[in-house]
């Protein structure tokens, strides 16, 4: 591999590198949605259901 | 008349199948540089993000204008999102200058370019964006602070791309001219090519943000909502 060739691929690879640090920053990211939404809808669950006061 | 979004699915998809086909423009169909040999290529990567990250600051302060004129809550998360973008792209372009510098002029900096300079100006001030933004407290003051401050930068980037046409940079190269593209044709369809790629590559990755942003404000409202 030539010296230019090194410098090209080193370019072309932070490039790839930051874009790949980003996807991984969102899928940790995306994995915390996931569990505070089922948080959520483990809470709305033990909530009881509007109305239920007017019922009984 | 309000104009539907692409949706992100095809967006995404597009920007895959440009990447490919620019890497194909680049390396194959794009002949080396006579000057720089191989080195060149580098060109393609580079001055494209540098372009997209124009776009970002661009973006942010756009819609940083639509929060102070508004007062619409939702641009300010874009704003910010663009300004982050912005920076990303910031850093890529000065890591991928700093690569081609050492390969074109043997050191990795020059503090005797005005463009470079100008460039690390501008992304300084927009790295401080940040700081100024995470040190208010969140509500419409932070909102209004951080649109006039992003709205002030984008001063700096019509001063940063046209530095080395004003001050006659001899060191930082100029490609394009008041003649046209200083290339051949296949050299400009690649960097057309590469541009389209990362540009759109960066819309997809605003519209993902923007999105991951709104769900995490959503999420925090509906919890608050909940536990009262």
């Amino acid at each position: 591999m030539s010296s230019g060739e090194k410098y090209v691929a080193a370019a072309y690879g932070v490039f790839v590198v930051v874009v790949l640090v980003w996807v991984a920053i969102l899928a940790a990211k995306l994995s915390r949605l996931e569990r505070e939404t089922g948080e959520l809808a483990q809470l709305a669950r033990g909530r009881p259901a509007v109305g239920d006061h007017a019922d009984g | 008349m309000s104009i539907a979004k692409p949706s992100l699915t095809a967006l995404a998809s597009i920007a895959a199948a440009l990447v490919t086909l620019s890497a194909v423009l680049i390396f194959v169909i794009a002949p080396e540089d006579a000057d720089q040999g191989f080195s060149q290529k580098i060109f393609y990567v580079h001055v494209p993000i540098a372009l997209t990250a124009y776009a970002c600051f661009g973006l942010g302060a756009w819609k940083a204008y639509r929060v102070l004129a508004t007062r619409g809550e939702r641009y300010d998360l874009e704003s910010y999102t663009g300004v982050h973008l912005g920076t990303i792209f910031g850093v890529l372009t000065l890591v991928t200058g700093a690569i081609w510098a050492k390969a074109s002029w043997g050191v990795w900096w020059t503090w005797s370019s005005n463009q470079l300079v100008l460039f690390l100006v501008l992304f300084l001030f927009y790295c401080a964006y940040f700081m100024l933004r995470f040190s208010v407290e969140p509500g419409p003051r932070r909102e209004r602070i951080s649109a006039v401050y992003a709205l002030f930068g984008v001063a700096l980037i019509p001063v940063s791309f046209f530095a080395i046409r004003l001050a006659n940079d001899f060191i930082h190269p100029t490609v394009f001219t008041r003649e046209g593209p200083q290339m051949t044709g296949e050299m400009f369809f690649a960097f057309c090519g590469s541009w389209a790629s990362i540009t759109l590559l960066a819309y997809v990755m605003y519209r993902v943000e923007v999105a991951g942003k709104r769900i995490d404000a959503n999420l925090r409202e509906l919890r608050e909502a909940l536990q009262t």
